[in-house]
């Protein structure tokens, strides 16, 4: 198996000027995620878990350390320095991020939020439509939300109207930040099937649970995060 | 739809240009006053000179706008922000600095440097503008199809019936009735007015487009109405756009990349959910807690 993604000592502090004092987010991070692998990673709130995913998808600068990752356009690429340009075209057609919270335009339906993901990687307006509809039938979101705006919608529905939008592209890398939140079931039989598909299509992914026994039914390796550092646990 | 052969010189758009920004500006300086020595050479501490008394609305801004792409600019009252993208649409002279503008000559010479025959033809070819006060945009005295049909006759059309059926497609994109169009825009609403400001702006389908606070005074359903309108523009047509705005909410919902000015100079640029989350600038930081 290839290599995808390493990081190495990731440090990442947040500096707040106002009361001239600094936060830790996480420190000393690095492990390796192959191709095709899944990295789960728990750890009480406020560990450090979700500045982890934050800092790959550059939505934070980290304070050091190095995020290698290698992009089917860029060759491998240090994602903590890239340029901003480079990003978001990684992001546009290699990275889908399924954040904690949904934060959705106002005025786009459901459906187009989806599409959207599809059309900025070059996909036709029909063909995308399609593989939106698809993938909200396989969330079991229902049908007549799919023209509704997602503002209204309860939290279980924007996660699946999320991992709808993050998974709908396929992505080289998937970042899952608490998947399986606020779900039932049934609904998490079909979130494990389709990470189970885009597993055996190549995806590689990372994600944070709380939910051990479902983490455990899905990923490769495991790693719980206490005070911002990291510590391997037993394989599953 | 119908479509008018643009006369004159021809566009250097092209399909394979997309590696090279739409607009490049280098060190745009804006004074306004007479300057003087000190505050030419020496560092300012604040934008305003001791000595002469000159205001620096826009010190050695330098930035890259790629195609199709939304740069978004934030900042409190009297940063710059509007003064700089006055000072692209060529309503204010710069002081000093440089705009390459790759639909124009292939990105060879300064903007700055043409002469008025030539900003004429960018402003009306390559740049549209839309002014947060309508009137500064519009002729209120004119229909708004009229005010359409100006900028659609000074790139050099003329035929009457083209422009009208030119006018009327680009008001129905915006969701102007074509029963209304003839009507002045003094009668329209604040949205409206801004809705044919924008129509007018993409008349000559530019590919850069300068919106300075398009939704500041307007209620919230009509601002959201104007944000569809833009981000549907973009998705459309591919059009590189500036957004000034000092509503981050605006930003988040448009801009790809941000900048953020303080004083007329930039103290912080980066990706959008970047700046917001994880601001590193003092002035960043208070403005992002700020936020309602």
């Amino acid at each position: 198996m290839s290599e995808l993604l390493e990081i190495k000592d990731l440090e990442k502090s947040f500096y707040m000027h106002h009361f001239n004092k600094t936060i830790q987010g996480c420190s000393e991070v690095s492990f390796t995620l192959n191709q095709g692998e899944f990295i789960g990673i728990t750890g009480k709130s406020g560990a450090g878990k979700s500045t982890i995913l934050r800092s790959v998808y550059r939505t934070y600068i980290p304070t050091s350390g190095g995020i290698m990752y290698h992009s089917d356009q860029y060759g491998w690429l240090d994602l903590a320095s890239a340029s901003e340009r480079e990003i978001l075209a990684i992001r546009r057609n290699e990275i889908g991020y399924v954040s904690q919270f949904l934060k959705v335009m106002p005025r786009v339906t459901a459906i187009e939020v989806v599409q959207k993901a599809l059309v900025e990687m070059n996909y036709s307006q029909e063909e995308a439509h399609k593989e939106a509809r698809k993938m909200l039938s396989h969330f079991r979101l229902s049908e007549e939300l799919w023209d509704a705006y997602p503002q209204t919608f309860s939290g279980g529905e924007k996660l699946r109207l999320n991992l709808a939008q993050a998974m709908v592209k396929k992505p080289k890398l998937l970042l899952l930040d608490e998947p399986t939140a606020s779900l039932d079931a049934a609904t998490k039989e079909s979130v494990k099937d389709m990470i189970i598909r885009l597993k055996e299509a190549g995806t590689s992914m990372l994600g944070i649970f709380h939910d051990l026994e479902f983490m455990e039914s899905v990923v490769d390796q495991q790693y719980n995060m206490k005070q911002g550092m990291m510590h391997e646990e037993v394989q599953t | 739809m119908t479509s008018i052969q643009i006369k004159g010189e021809t566009l250097m758009k092209g399909n394979n240009l997309e590696d090279k920004p739409v607009l490049r500006v280098d060190q745009l300086t804006k004074r306004f006053g007479p300057g003087c020595s000190y505050c030419e050479h020496e560092e300012l501490k604040e934008n305003y000179c001791p000595v002469c008394g000159s205001v620096r609305a826009c010190s050695n801004v330098s930035f890259d706008l790629d195609r199709g792409e939304i740069l978004g600019i934030v900042g409190e009252s009297g940063s710059g922000k509007s003064t700089l993208v006055k000072s692209l649409y060529f309503d204010q002279q710069v002081t000093s600095g440089s705009a390459l503008i790759h639909d124009y000559k292939n990105g060879e010479e300064n903007i700055f440097m043409e002469s008025a025959q030539q900003q004429r033809y960018i402003r009306n070819y390559i740049m549209g503008m839309v002014y947060q006060n309508p009137h500064l945009g519009l002729k209120m005295d004119y229909s708004s199809s009229g005010n359409v049909a100006e900028k659609l006759i000074s790139a050099g059309h003329f035929h009457v019936g083209n422009i009208r059926d030119r006018s009327a497609e680009l008001l129905e994109k915006v969701e102007i009735p074509v029963s209304r169009m003839d009507e002045q825009p003094r009668r329209f609403s604040g949205g409206m007015q801004q809705r044919v400001q924008i129509s007018k702006a993409l008349a000559n389908n530019p590919p850069l487009l300068l919106l300075d606070e398009v939704t500041t005074g307007l209620d919230l359903s009509v601002q959201a109405k104007v944000l569809d309108l833009i981000r549907s523009i973009q998705r459309e047509l591919d059009v590189a756009m500036i957004v000034v705005s000092h509503d981050l909410g605006v930003i988040r919902m448009l801009a790809d990349r941000t900048m953020v000015m303080k004083q007329g100079r930039v103290v912080e640029q980066g990706l959008t959910d970047q700046i917001l989350e994880d601001p590193q600038h003092p002035y960043t930081q208070l403005l992002v807690h700020s936020l309602l």
